[in-house]
């Protein structure tokens, strides 16, 4: 359990963070700049918040009223950088029994003995860290901080220094470690991928501000501000404006649009995910005429880009993503009507 | 030849040298640390040896040192012998001159170096002097030697605020550099070119060095360079 709220004013950049995270894994999903590095070292003790608030497991570890504020030594977390940070000058053996607390000497060699081999590190022990893999380096890392048994972890982009093959390796390796842990996890990334495999809910920072903690199922389905449909992964967007009739006018790509949700008159903005456009007839609901303005092969599908009648620049065109055989049937059209499903369609608030 | 100026100014460097290491770098760590403005302040205070000319240093040395200056009359009151003109009164020019050689360097050294390490010593819950002494010195030893042979170097050649607070005693306060100005000044000219001799040879001597450690360093970065590659296969 961890209940943060707290401020920081660094030159222009406001950060307010406001969250409470349960016993599981908590998705801190921002872009890059957004203030999700700061938050964690707010948490671990390294920065300090000017206002507010850290709470773990009813230990209070940050109190700007009544002036607490615990080293990062007494904090009792567990961060994993970016980097890994592992003792350059170290060898594997003396790295992890860095992290431990244990003041005697056998009981220490012990405990690092049996993390060396829970984490497959057998016959590494008197290496360094560069002569390790990105993969063995992030799991000597990994032993380094469950050494010190503490009460949350925090996980800064942890795969952002591995290729994409081993990078799917570890992942596995991490979600049965995430599984097994006690306390809260705290995993901050920019990947909506990662937040899907590896969480339970989702806090996403929007330029320093934290919006309110939901389940990861939600930020897919029915995302509910501007900036988490786009975190998402959904790249469609028009202006809206809500007409009295119960349906919505879709500003930039020129278009009135039904949707199976009522329509809120406060909605700023609709979203529509590329891989739910469909080519279709010209009779039916939400049916757009466009042309096409752009063909783009990926490996597995083929992008489109549609010039909608609401013009062709920036909002306005739409990315559709079709199977390469489903697009090659369609014979190269320069026009085509494309249908938007009513239930598909993301209503936004900014 | 009388060898009395090298050994003088041997001993002079090594002495001041050792005072310089631990000031360089006690001072480059707790400044790091201050808040800007203090920093900034300080970094000029400390630095302003390296740009003042060294007579200036001597000066206000004299000044401070001299049989009338605060410390110069407590030590002839305690002892009954004055310190300037000594040999040893060059010890404290020379630690002045050659402080901000130090200082600059570990300081760069340290700025260099990967912050996470510092914050993740923390989070395990190691103490600061710990996180001190097994993980930022021996990640800075390039930095470290880099400094002090700097400082070594500069204190061997000293000549402006030496001169001033030891003056030419051959014997007993003469350095090299003196020694060579004096040779000149008197037209002994094939003696003075015997000490340049050995001056060209010490300067020499410190550049290989300073060549050979950086090569060193390169090398062993590129052979960890070869191990990783390996690895990653």
């Amino acid at each position: 359990m961890l209940q943060i709220d707290i401020e920081k004013q660094l030159g222009r950049f406001h950060l307010h963070v406001s969250l409470d995270a349960q016993n599981c894994v908590t998705g801190l999903l921002g872009a890059s700049g957004c203030g999700k590095s700061m938050t964690l070292k707010c948490i671990a003790g390294i920065e300090t918040p000017d206002h507010g608030r850290i709470v773990l497991d009813g230990r209070v570890l940050f109190d700007s009223t009544k002036r607490i504020n615990l080293t990062p030594q007494e904090r009792r977390v567990g961060y994993l950088f970016q980097n890994y940070a592992l003792f350059p000058n170290m060898t594997v053996t003396q790295n992890i029994a860095a992290g431990t607390r244990e003041r005697d000497k056998l009981a220490r060699a012990a405990r690092v003995e049996q993390l060396m081999q829970s984490f497959y590190l057998d016959g590494m022990a008197d290496k360094l860290p560069h002569q390790l893999s990105g993969g063995q380096q992030q799991r000597v890392a990994l032993a380094r901080i469950l050494a010190g048994e503490p009460s949350i972890l925090m996980l800064d982009e942890p795969f952002s220094a591995l290729d994409s093959y081993l990078k799917w390796k570890v992942e596995l390796e991490l979600m049965d470690l995430l599984a097994a842990f006690p306390g809260t996890v705290l995993l901050v990334t920019h990947d909506r991928d990662e937040v899907y495999r590896l969480c339970r809910s989702v806090c996403v920072l929007n330029g320093g501000r934290s919006e309110p903690i939901q389940p990861v199922r939600e930020l897919f389905d029915t995302p509910r501000t501007m900036s988490s449909c786009l975190l998402s992964g959904c790249k469609n967007f028009s202006r809206a404006r809500a007409l009295s009739d119960g349906t919505l006018s879709a500003l930039d790509w020129g278009v009135t649009l039904r949707t199976t949700q009522p329509v809120a008159p406060d909605i700023t903005h609709i979203g529509y995910r590329a891989h739910f456009i469909q080519p279709a007839d010209a009779t039916g609901e939400n049916r757009i005429l466009c042309r096409v303005s752009r063909v783009v092969e990926e490996p597995f599908a083929t992008v489109v880009m549609l010039t909608t009648p609401g013009g062709h620049e920036g909002f306005s065109l739409l990315r559709m993503e079709l199977p390469k055989e489903q697009w090659a049937a369609l014979r190269n059209p320069t026009e085509l009507y494309v249908a938007l499903q009513p239930e598909h369609i993301l209503l936004l608030s900014s | 030849m009388d060898w009395f100026p090298l050994l003088n100014s041997l001993r002079i460097a090594l002495i001041s040298t050792v005072f310089t290491f631990f000031l360089g770098i006690l001072l480059a760590y707790y400044v790091a640390k201050l808040p800007r403005f203090c920093k900034g302040v300080l970094d000029c205070v400390l630095t302003l040896p390296l740009v003042l000319p060294p007579t200036v240093v001597g000066f206000f040395l004299l000044k401070l040192l001299g049989p009338f200056g605060p410390i110069g009359s407590l030590y002839l009151e305690l002892t009954g012998n004055k310190i300037t003109m000594t040999w040893y009164a060059s010890i404290f020019a020379v630690i002045i001159v050659t402080f901000p050689l130090m200082y600059r360097t570990v300081r760069g050294a340290f700025e260099a170096f990967d912050k996470n390490l510092l914050y993740a010593g923390k989070t395990l819950g190691r103490s600061n002097t710990w996180i001190f002494w097994r993980v930022l010195m021996p990640g800075c030893t390039q930095g470290l030697m880099a400094g002090t042979v700097l400082a070594f170097a500069r204190g061997l050649g000293e000549y402006g605020a030496t001169s001033m607070v030891s003056g030419y005693t051959p014997g007993r306060t003469a350095t090299i550099s003196t020694t060579v100005y004096q040779l000149w000044r008197e037209g002994k000219d094939t003696l003075a070119y015997q000490w340049v001799a050995v001056n060209l040879i010490i300067s020499f001597v410190v550049l290989v060095a300073i060549n050979l450690l950086e090569q060193h360093q390169r090398q062993k970065r590129r052979d960890l360079n070869i191990l990783e590659a390996g690895v990653s296969q």
